[in-house]
């Protein structure tokens, strides 16, 4: 099928990929992921909820979905959470977060219904299971493997030398010409 | 003796092992990524293998807008198409949607977090290569598809079982490697 199809240039990868604003403050609009680190470069990062719009009026349920969007990362700029980004998905996740935190959702079920749609990618703290056990696991291993070592060395050490014999002594005196 | 020698020679080539392990592995990674099979900041689909989640968009005119049931009730495998007219990657992708129009793949559009006027606008200048074109300006049926960024494609067989997703412009490899298959399975 590809053979009917004239040959042009492939474009691979997600480097071209776009979302509406980028991660940190900008002019909003088309900017490229591409682009991005110029932003970064240029635009200071601020906490994304200083629009005190965005917030909850009562502050135990601000804190909680703010809590919630601090463990969640934001899928434009990956390593940012969800709270401190000024993506534009970012933005509708904490609109989202809000208006569960207000019809009485819990956490578990808020990050329940995000990883529904974006998987384990989306938590910034992952989960304890098969593709993450090494994960979780390298510091236990770490210790196991520190440990072996550490009484391996021991083992290996050579014993304190038993102390001298009467006759040995009589030789040193010797050797040292008293 | 001979056992302590063979366990020195064990104690060197068991780390030699190791790093020709990883440099393999390694390899076949950044193998991966050239051909654009695997992506490290690629977000993977929770929605391949389940049903289309419930949605109903309005339609950018004259096309009327379509849900969920409008992509079952076309018989046959359909594409989505995430797309908007502030999306250079998408005008990139453009000509590629239009060729498969031409061979009659179904391609329904929905135009994410963008203005009637602009992707009509972006509809003359680049073609229209789809068959109905949705709107979704705030961007919330896009979250219920699992989508991060534009353009994303998703495959939808004829049951409304998502079979495929890509998330960032189609290339000509991908279509032929990927989707074209996918499309004479599902037909």
């Amino acid at each position: 099928m590809s053979a009917t199809l004239p040959p042009t240039p492939s474009h691979k990868g997600r480097g071209l990929f776009c979302s509406p604003s980028p991660c940190g403050r900008g002019p909003g609009g088309g900017v490229c992921a591409a682009a991005l680190a110029l932003f970064l470069a240029l635009a200071p990062a601020a906490h994304a909820v200083s629009n005190p719009s965005e917030m909850l009026p009562d502050p135990k349920q601000e804190a909680r979905a703010e809590a919630i969007g601090h463990q969640l990362r934001c899928l434009v700029c990956q390593n940012e959470s969800v709270e401190d980004s000024e993506a534009d998905l970012a933005r509708d996740f904490r609109k989202i977060i809000r208006s569960r935190v207000l019809t009485g959702d819990s956490n578990e079920e808020i990050i329940a219904w995000m990883t529904a749609r974006y998987g384990d990618f989306i938590r910034l703290r992952p989960p304890f299971n098969a593709l993450t056990a090494a994960l979780w696991g390298a510091p236990v291993i770490a210790l196991l493997v520190g440990g072996v070592a550490v009484v391996l060395a021991r083992r290996r050490r050579t014993p304190a030398p038993a102390p001298l014999s009467d006759e040995e002594r009589r030789r040193l005196a010797d050797l040292l010409g008293s | 003796m001979t056992d302590r020698t063979l366990n020195r020679r064990l104690v060197l080539l068991a780390p030699l092992g190791i790093a020709a392990a990883g440099g393999i592995g390694f390899w076949a990674m950044l193998d991966r990524m050239r051909d654009g099979t695997f992506d490290p900041r690629g977000v993977p689909s929770m929605l391949v293998g389940k049903q289309l989640p419930e949605f109903s968009l309005p339609g950018q005119p004259p096309s009327a807008g379509f849900s969920r049931a409008d992509v079952l009730a076309a018989g046959r495998p359909v594409l989505i198409n995430f797309f908007a007219s502030w999306c250079v990657p998408c005008v990139v992708e453009a000509p590629l949607l239009m060729k498969l129009r031409e061979q009659d793949t179904p391609i329904w559009g929905i135009a994410y977090k963008d203005k009637p006027d602009a992707t009509a606008a972006f509809l003359k200048r680049n073609g229209d290569p789809y068959a109905r074109v949705a709107r979704d300006e705030p961007g919330r049926v896009a979250i219920d598809f699992g989508v991060y960024g534009v353009p994303e494609s998703y495959l939808v067989d004829r049951t409304g079982i998502v079979r495929w997703r890509w998330a960032g412009p189609l290339s000509e490899d991908i279509v032929a490697q990927q989707l074209d298959p996918l499309l004479r399975k599902f037909a």
